[in-house]
């Protein structure tokens, strides 16, 4: 992937969860503090507003510097684990990018992002939604099928009922709501395909 | 900020800035002015919440060659710490510790263990013993 393509994933993303930082502040206010959509779009602000400077150096480099960017400006919990995602894909980007160096670095991030939250997969979490994407990836899925992966996992978190973050102090009563996380998770994965579907 | 660099720093980590600054006001009546203390609270805006940023400041403030504890409130607060001693120079990562403790009875406990010129491992022990007295 060159750099101009990272560069119009990442905007794009940007302007995606800036348009749905609302959708994402009700969905945390049903089962966390409420601020999920706020401060993503704090940190994708600043993300934006930066992007020249950040995009200088290469595809790797590009991405550990949104990483790093989004720990200092989210704020909150998705801060460390949407910039850790992206500081790990920047880490373990490869020289040669195909489907199966891809795959590795993508479960690479998705690994850490897990480490960083001390979650696994059915925990409420934006886990359950990068999880199965990684997974279908890895396995040769077509971008519609990634995306729909994407829809049905956020979907079911629905009815899961949650054992990490603030969404936990609820027990039974977090089940029924979409975890904000894996709502924001999915959109960057329908952004992605979006922008893919058109190259 | 308090500085005194042989004994453990204390930081405080809350979502609220009002919480944060009266943990610490209660630390500095019980146990005094005699240890290098820092804390924060609330997000880059003002609002509730953590900064990474922030709290590598109060960590770089609090600093002390003893090392420094810190104690969090909420998961965000433990999580935006974890990623702000990552982030800090090499050297000094290893010397950063959480406690997983009661902020502020926890940062009573580990200001007067501080205080009394116990090591970093010691001083996270006792606020951590302290906590599961409460459980």
């Amino acid at each position: 992937m060159n750099i101009e393509l990272a560069r119009t994933i990442v905007t794009e993303i940007a302007n995606r969860v800036i348009a749905n930082a609302q959708t994402l502040t009700v969905l945390d206010q049903a089962i966390g503090d409420g601020d999920h959509g706020h401060n993503m779009q704090r940190g994708f602000d600043a993300v934006l507003k930066d992007i020249d400077n950040l995009s200088q150096e290469g595809t790797a480099d590009f991405l550990r510097k949104v990483g790093t960017l989004l720990v200092m400006k989210i704020g909150g919990a998705s801060g460390p684990l949407y910039g850790t995602l992206f500081m790990s894909l920047g880490k373990s980007w490869p020289e040669t990018v195909n489907r199966d160096s891809l795959g590795q670095c993508l479960q690479a991030a998705v690994s850490a992002v897990a480490a960083r939250g001390k979650s696994q997969l059915g925990q409420k979490t934006m886990l359950d939604v990068l999880y199965p994407v990684v997974e279908g990836f890895c396995q040769g899925d077509d971008l519609a099928t990634l995306r729909q992966a994407a829809i049905d996992s956020a979907q079911a978190t629905v009815m899961m009922q949650a054992e990490r973050g603030r969404a936990s102090f609820l027990k039974e009563r977090s089940v029924g709501h979409m975890d904000p996380g894996a709502k924001s998770s999915l959109l960057m994965i329908e952004t992605i395909c979006d922008v893919l579907e058109k190259v | 900020m308090i500085t005194a660099t042989d004994k453990v720093g204390i930081v405080i980590v809350s979502h609220s800035a009002k919480v944060a600054l009266g943990a610490a006001e209660m630390v500095a009546q019980m146990v005094g002015s005699d240890i290098p203390l820092a804390w924060t609270g609330g997000n880059s805006e003002g609002g509730l919440g953590t900064s990474v940023e922030q709290i590598i400041d109060a960590i770089n403030a609090a600093w002390s060659e003893a090392g420094v504890a810190i104690l969090v409130d909420l998961g965000g607060a433990e999580t935006n710490s974890e990623m702000a001693i990552e982030m800090l120079p090499l050297e000094r990562q290893d010397r950063v510790v959480i406690c997983d403790a009661p902020v502020v009875e926890g940062a009573i406990m580990a200001a007067t263990e501080s205080w009394g010129g116990s090591d970093l491992d010691t001083v996270r022990r006792t606020a951590e013993e302290f906590g599961k007295k409460m459980d």
